[in-house]
Order: C-alpha cells, then sequence, then structure tokens
C-alpha cells in the first residue's frame, strides 16, 4: 500500500550492524512509497477537473500567501549579492560588471533555490501537517473507505498547485532580486541604472532562465512528495504530526540542496 | 432457507507493531443483522472492523465479505467492494474544510455522475432523515459531538450502503445522545434493511441494539449470542466485564445498605 495504515515494525536488535540495516532499510521502504505517490499523483494529472476547487485553494496558499516573505528574502539577496560582488570587482574597476554576475547568480541559482526553500518551509511544512492531521484522525482512511483515492483527492492538487506556482514564484524571485540589486548598484557602487540594466540584460540568456524554471519545477515535485507522504505516516496525534512537520522541512531542504547541486552540473558541464 | 452470511472471519491472525492483536478470530455476521463486538482496550475490536474494509490485511486465514475473499481483490476490485460499506468513524472523521451538506455529498460528488440538484435532493434527505436540516451550512468545528456523529453517519449512508460499520458510535456523548445514536443505528437497519456491525465499549448501548454481541479477547471471539444468552453467560470474563459495567451503582448500594452513605 502507497499509504501505510500499519506501521513498519521489525523485532528489536541487540546488535549495531543490524539496526543499521533495518533503520536502511526503513528508509528504502519509504522512499520508494514517496515516489510511487508521486508517479500514481502525476498519473491523476488528467483528472484535473474534478480537483479545481482545491486546485485553486493550494495556488493561493503556495502562491499569493508566499509572496510577501519571497519578495523580503528575494529583495536583501538580490542587495547582498550585489553588495558583495560590487565590492570585490570594485578593487579591480569592473564594478560595472555587476548587474551581469547579480543576474545570473539569481537566475541560475538563488532564485530557484531560495523559492523552494521558503515554500518547503512555508507551505511544504503546512502541508504535512495538515495532512498528519487527517490520518490520525482517520480522515484519510474515510476517504480510502468512500472509494476516494487520497493521492487523486489530497496529493494531485497540491502537485499542480506547486508545479504552477513554485516556477511563477522563482521568476518573481529573480526579478525582485535583480531590482534589489540595482538598488544596491546605484546607491552603494555608483552604477547607473542604465548601465546596471544593460549588463544586466548583455548576458543573460534565455537558458539561464529556463534552467531556474526547470529546477523549480523539480524542486515542486520534492515539496509536494516529502510533504504528502511525511503527512500521510504521521502516527501517535500530536507528537506524530508535528514530527511529519519536522522531517518534511529537513527532508526538503536536504533534497533541495542535493538536487540543485546535480542539475546545475548536469545543466552546465 | 439458509441464512446468507455477509461478513466472515476464517481463523485470522493478524500482528501490528509486534503485538499478536487477533488470534485466530472466527466470527460471521449474517445478512440484515445488528452484530455488536466488545471486549477490553486492547482486545481488537477496532483491528478486526478494519479488516472488513480492507485497511489490513490478515497475516494468515480468510475475511470474506458476501462470499469473496477480500485478499483476492485488486485495487479496483476492493474500490467497488468499499462502496457497499458506509463507516461511521470513532470522531466521526469529517472534513474540517468543508461544512456540513459538503461533508455529507463528498462520496456522490466524488464517485457518482449525479447532477448537482440531484445530489442536492439526496443530501436534504439524508440531513433530514437524521435532523439535520438546519446546519448543512455549518462547519464541524461548528457543531457538537452527537451532531458530528450524525452528519458521519449521513455520509456512511448517502451511497445506499448493504453493510454499515459503526465505530464507537456513542464515545464521547452524554447517555441522552447516546441512546439517540442507539435509536438511529435501529432505525437505519430496520428501514435501509442493511447488516450492521457496531464495536462499543457501552454494554448498555450493545444490549439495547444488538441481535447478538460478540465478546473479543486476546484476539478471539469467547463469547457469542443474544443478548440475554450474552448476560447468562458461565464465561467468567464476560462475567467480570458485565459487573464492572455496573460496579458503580453496586458499590453505592453496598454503602447505603451499610449506612456509610454521606
Amino acid at each position: 500500500m502507497i499509504i501505510p495504515y500499519e506501521p513498519d515494525y521489525y523485532q528489536p536488535s541487540g546488535n549495531p550492524v543490524v539496526r543499521i540495516g533495518r533503520h536502511c532499510l526503513k528508509g528504502l521502504r519509504a522512499v520508494g512509497r514517496a515516489l510511487l505517490m508521486a508517479v500514481q499523483a502525476f498519473c491523476f494529472i488528467p483528472l484535473f477537473y474534478k480537483g479545481r476547487a482545491e486546485i485553486s485553494r493550494q495556488m493561493y496558499v503556495a502562491g499569493l500567501c508566499s509572496v510577501g516573505v519571497t519578495s523580503a528574502v528575494a529583495l536583501m539577496t538580490g542587495m547582498i549579492l550585489c553588495l558583495q560582488t560590487g565590492l570585490f570587482l570594485r578593487d579591480y574597476g569592473q564594478e560595472m560588471r555587476v548587474g551581469t554576475l547579480v543576474a545570473q547568480a539569481m537566475c541560475r541559482e538563488m532564485g530557484p533555490l531560495m523559492t523552494a526553500l521558503i515554500l518547503a518551509a512555508s507551505v511544504g511544512s503546512a502541508m504535512a501537517a495538515q495532512l498528519g492531521t487527517m490520518a490520525v484522525s482517520e480522515e484519510v482512511a474515510a476517504l480510502e473507505v468512500m472509494s476516494i483515492n487520497p493521492v487523486r483527492f489530497l496529493v494531485m492538487p497540491r502537485l499542480l498547485a506547486m508545479l504552477f506556482m513554485c516556477p511563477v514564484l522563482t521568476v518573481y524571485t529573480n526579478i525582485i532580486g535583480i531590482l534589489g540589486g540595482g538598488l544596491v548598484a546605484s546607491t552603494q557602487l555608483d552604477v547607473a541604472w542604465a548601465a546596471y540594466y544593460d549588463n544586466v540584460l548583455f548576458m543573460l540568456h534565455a537558458k539561464e532562465i529556463w534552467i531556474g524554471v526547470i529546477k523549480a519545477l523539480i524542486f515542486a515535485v520534492i515539496i509536494v512528495t516529502i510533504a504528502c507522504f511525511q503527512g500521510f505516516s504521521a502516527r501517535e496525534g500530536a507528537v506524530g504530526v508535528g514530527n511529519a512537520t519536522r522531517k518534511t522541512v529537513v527532508f526538503s531542504f536536504l533534497s533541495i540542496l542535493i538536487t540543485g547541486y546535480f542539475v546545475t552540473r548536469l545543466m552546465y558541464d | 432457507m439458509t441464512e446468507r452470511t455477509m461478513i466472515q472471519f476464517e481463523d485470522v491472525h493478524k500482528s501490528l507493531a509486534g503485538a499478536h492483536v487477533l488470534q485466530g478470530l472466527n466470527l460471521s455476521v449474517a445478512h440484515g443483522e445488528i452484530m455488536v463486538i466488545v471486549g477490553h482496550t486492547g482486545s481488537g475490536k477496532s483491528v478486526t472492523l478494519r479488516h472488513i474494509i480492507g485497511l489490513h490485511s490478515p497475516d494468515s486465514g480468510r475475511v470474506l465479505v458476501d462470499g469473496v475473499d477480500l485478499s483476492s481483490l485488486s485495487r479496483g476490485q476492493m474500490e467497488k467492494m468499499r462502496a457497499r460499506f458506509g463507516v461511521l468513524f470513532q470522531s466521526a472523521a469529517l472534513m474540517n474544510w468543508m461544512n456540513v451538506f459538503d461533508n455529507i455529498a463528498l462520496p456522490l460528488r466524488e464517485c457518482t455522475k449525479l447532477s448537482a440538484s440531484g445530489i442536492k435532493e439526496k443530501v436534504e434527505k439524508a440531513l433530514c432523515l437524521l435532523g439535520l436540516e438546519n446546519d448543512a451550512m455549518k462547519m464541524p468545528d461548528e457543531i457538537s459531538g452527537g451532531m458530528r456523529k450524525r452528519v458521519g453517519i449521513a455520509r456512511a449512508i448517502i451511497m445506499e450502503p448493504e453493510i454499515l460499520l459503526y465505530d464507537e458510535p456513542t464515545s464521547g456523548l452524554d447517555p441522552v445522545m447516546s441512546r439517540k445514536i442507539d435509536e438511529l443505528v435501529l432505525s437505519l437497519n430496520h428501514k435501509l434493511k442493511i447488516t450492521s456491525i457496531v464495536v462499543t465499549h457501552d454494554l448498555c448501548s450493545a444490549f439495547g441494539i444488538a441481535d447478538r454481541v460478540a465478546m473479543l479477547d486476546a484476539g478471539r471471539v469467547i463469547e457469542c449470542g443474544g443478548p440475554e444468552d450474552f448476560k447468562n453467560s458461565k464465561n467468567e470474563y464476560v462475567q467480570n466485564f458485565l459487573a464492572a459495567q455496573f460496579n458503580t451503582s453496586k458499590l453505592r448500594s453496598m454503602e447505603m445498605h451499610n449506612g456509610t452513605h454521606a
């Protein structure tokens, strides 16, 4: 079963090698179930019209409710990037190039990464908490008993919403970050807005933007898969829901960072 | 004419988290009867119920529903089988972001091709049957525990199931509301001619509604019979369980007899 209604159990053992092995097995089983759940959610996407109300609700949560914090983080990230690189470039009389660096860094890496981390922490944890609460109060079991597939009803709308909102927010983050950089460049580095803008466009190609969007899509799948699976696996009431939320944030962060590195290597190496 | 058996447990064993919960459970439920399953906490009552709806599968033995072995069913076949069930979970398991109307309409919207007007008609009929006409637009956290149970029952019967399962339907309710829920269980059984299985700790409720009462202990049925046969059981464990139910009144009558009543 993709959604575990029975806890994984192994006989206790004093042997540390056996215990490590069993932890690994448990982890692998969880990864396998999570991946199966994600594949099943993708297979249900053609039935999106049935969940259109829930999709809209999730888009509101993932998108509009995250705009504020995303804007603040994007602005500060762009400003810090510009300041750090600008001060270094000024030593070589090349501060005019700071626009290129900020734009490339934001679009290639910082935009998708910061957006994904914010969404994992805010939206992902909320998803895990909601689904975890549903799991411990038997609402997920009630859906199964009503012959309503919980993956179609709960996971697919969240996946679609995140697949749409994560790239949109990423592009938004890129724009705000570049603007933040421009603010610092014009006020701290004596680089005129026009010069900064020309430099942004000079070296920024469509490839950088598209790779950022592809990363955002991959991160969206990671966040929803981990959040929903952890939520469905919650046990033992409030403690279990808290653990599910914590694990969602930790595993999402690690997965985003590791995946981001390998995608960058693949696309740019 | 042979009575049709709707639910059959054949020597079912099940372990969960290292505990051997069901240890050779044998139980049958006939079509149209109300079977009440009682037992102390941890005796395997809820696990038994979850086997019937396919949330657990036995380690050994068989669970048959209308002659069909549940472990032989594919996922699609299991979904079709589940359409024959309605379940009232212990906490009603209502979707908290939907109002009463939407909760009851949920299975109709997701699993049938009924029009909006058809769904509205069915839901309003269910609301009338359960005395919830004025509460359709309320959210689950705006209604009392008894009303939540009634909404849960309405949602369970909306698809016209053949078998209704109740997991502790009166838990957390006052005695007056508990008796109202019992009356509902009885009237639904008679009106809709369905098989009902009730898991409960409440022996007053059990004796009020049951055609047969089955007692579980250590994952096995140790007594099964009509309410009067159950009360007159020679099984010591059953007698201790019955005595514990009325412990307070026994103590009070002893105090009054000894003149120690304050």
